[in-house]
């Protein structure tokens, strides 16, 4: 099994999030750089099947330079082989992403590619499937169970109560959800193999696109910081009058 | 200018996310179509909410969930119509069908949308949500057909001030063979009881709480409001309760009456799923915690001592 794994360098949020001044992105002069809790799932999901049945793990990002991060960081969990689609600093839209990930997919040959179900920061739910269009490959998304055996593979997820299974032959895309599993943490032998491996690059086209951002900005919160109501369990009489006068309790 | 929104259901009526998706359609165009993967339209609540098409798409022609050939229905019935802009619900399934439609027919698909105008023949301006809605976008889409998803927990479902006359149409698409290839085997999911996603109340468990075994008295208030347990990402990442009770941009948004979060910080992954909540209380130890900033109220203290007086206040009554 060759499986190519999608993964996207983003701000890490803690506590708070902020935008530059100009609004163009998120203010990372107190933050690290990390992939989204769905990719980490995607790496954890690969490298648990190539230890199964065999093959190898790519792992892809398109990003800039500093991207390679990221990439070790998924090469010290287990995936054998990097690619960095280097970006000149101007940010790709999902269409363009597509092309550019479908490209290296045609000119390495994989049997599944994994991706987060939406990119944690631009949130647009749409690159896997398209690059799943531009490859004529069957695809399936916000996975949450995956069971491969025999060129087919099975990918079960939940919606609104009920489990949604989904059959696909491979070559295949498929995007999963945080949940999937629990990845495991790096190990040291695995850290120092990243260190060292060799990253290939490629320069991707950039395109336009008809969405364009003009600005991010925080938007105007409805809640304010909330009133006390009181300390422990004395205060749980005046709990209970809110909850009768949201009418919650009757 | 006509405007086609998927509309999914709940039982027989459509789906609240769905009504949300309506409620933005009616900024986006004047004559208001519905698309419907049913044998019958919910008439009178579609009327309400200003659609005067609903478009039944012939069962027979797809039988179950099948991504693709919704898409493609879906591209068949906005030509058929002349519509300028398709919606759907910032559902799994909204999302995923108008990204197919947006790689069917090349053109771009704008996210979990919270208000959208058009501005000029093809030009529209926008806000949609980023980081699961802790950041608002503000953009421009250029395009002959606006493709959008409507965000499930910011823009509030709003009947039209008139109702419309509605008609009822069966719509049958044309589809290839692998266009039906992937479709969906539906069984019942393991555990049931009300979603998380559409509760009337949540009670949320995070750290505070302790460990796998400290959720009893929760389910029990859960029990007694008739609501469900939601838990932060750190209960998840620890394996003390299974990832489909996560509240969080990773996990589920919700959009309950009341949110109670108990020993939750309020890390900002956690507010972008509980952020559509009508009203939030907090239980903390910690008069400092993030939480306190999104919510209304908040009582400082040992969840493990609130929680059971509440539960014993709510009992006596």
């Amino acid at each position: 099994m060759e499986i190519l794994v999608c993964v996207k360098r983003v701000p890490t949020v803690g506590g708070k999030i902020a935008v530059t001044p100009d609004g163009q992105e998120v203010d990372t002069r107190m933050s690290g750089f990390s992939i989204s809790p769905h990719e980490e799932c995607a790496v954890e999901e690969a490298v648990q099947i190539t230890e199964r049945d065999g093959g190898t793990v790519s792992v892809l990002t398109l990003g800039p330079e500093d991207a390679i991060e990221q990439l070790r960081g998924a090469l010290a969990l287990g995936a054998g082989r990097a690619v960095l689609l280097e970006t000149d600093g101007r940010e790709f839209g999902p269409i363009a992403t597509a092309a550019a990930i479908a490209a290296e997919v045609r000119a390495h040959g994989y049997d599944l590619v994994l991706l987060g179900n939406e990119a944690a920061d631009t949130g647009d739910y749409q690159v896997g499937i398209r690059v799943a269009h531009e490859l004529g490959w069957p695809v399936a998304t916000g996975i949450k169970q995956l069971s491969v055996s025999a060129g087919t593979l099975v990918a079960r997820r939940e919606y609104r109560g009920v489990e949604e299974a989904y059959e696909l032959p491979l070559p295949a895309v498929v995007t999963v959800k945080e949940g999937i599993n629990l990845p495991r943490y790096p190990s040291l032998p695995g850290r120092l193999r990243a260190k060292r491996a060799p990253v290939e690059r490629s320069a991707p086209a950039w395109a336009a696109e008809g969405l364009r951002k003009e600005a991010l900005r925080v938007p105007p919160s409805s809640k304010h910081q909330a009133t006390v109501l009181g300390n422990g369990p004395e205060a749980v009489p005046e709990l209970v009058r809110v909850l009768d006068e949201w009418g919650i309790v009757s | 200018m006509s405007v086609l929104c998927l509309v999914e259901l709940d039982g027989a009526e459509p789906a609240d996310a769905s009504l949300r998706a309506l409620t933005l359609a009616r900024s986006a165009g004047r004559d208001i179509n519905a698309a419907l993967f049913a044998e019958a339209a919910p008439e009178a609540t579609l009327a309400s909410y200003g659609v005067a098409g609903a478009y039944l798409i012939e069962p027979s022609a797809v039988e179950g969930y099948a991504p693709l050939a919704w898409a493609r229905a879906l591209a068949g019935l906005a030509t058929q119509t002349g519509a300028t802009a398709v919606l759907a619900a910032g559902s799994d399934r909204g999302q995923e069908v108008l990204a197919h439609l947006g790689a069917i027919t090349g053109l771009p698909m704008a996210a979990n949308c919270t208000e959208f105008r058009s501005e000029a023949d093809g030009v529209h301006r926008l806000v949609r949500q980023r980081w699961g809605g802790l950041l608002a976008e503000d953009a421009i889409l250029e395009a002959p057909v606006a493709l959008l998803t409507v965000a499930t927990d910011a823009v509030p479902g709003v009947p039209a001030e008139t109702a419309a006359v509605i008609g009822v149409h069966v719509y049958k698409p044309e589809l290839a063979e692998a266009d039906l290839h992937v479709r969906a085997v539906e069984s019942p999911a393991g555990a049931g009881g009300a979603s998380l996603a559409t509760a009337r109340v949540v009670i949320g468990g995070g750290r505070g709480v302790g460990g796998a075994d400290g959720f009893a008295p929760l389910e029990e208030l859960a029990g007694l409001l008739g609501g469900v347990v939601g838990v932060s990402r750190v209960v998840t990442s620890e394996g003390w309760r299974p990832h489909k009770q996560q509240v969080g941009q990773t996990g589920t948004k919700i959009t309950p009456e009341l949110y109670l979060a108990c020993g939750i910080s309020g890390a900002i992954q956690h507010i972008a799923g509980c952020a559509g909540a009508k009203h939030i209380i907090a239980i903390n130890t910690d008069p400092g915690a993030p939480i306190l900033a999104h919510a209304d109220y908040a009582i400082i203290g040992d969840l493990h001592q609130v929680i059971p007086a509440l539960v014993a206040a709510l009992r006596e009554r």
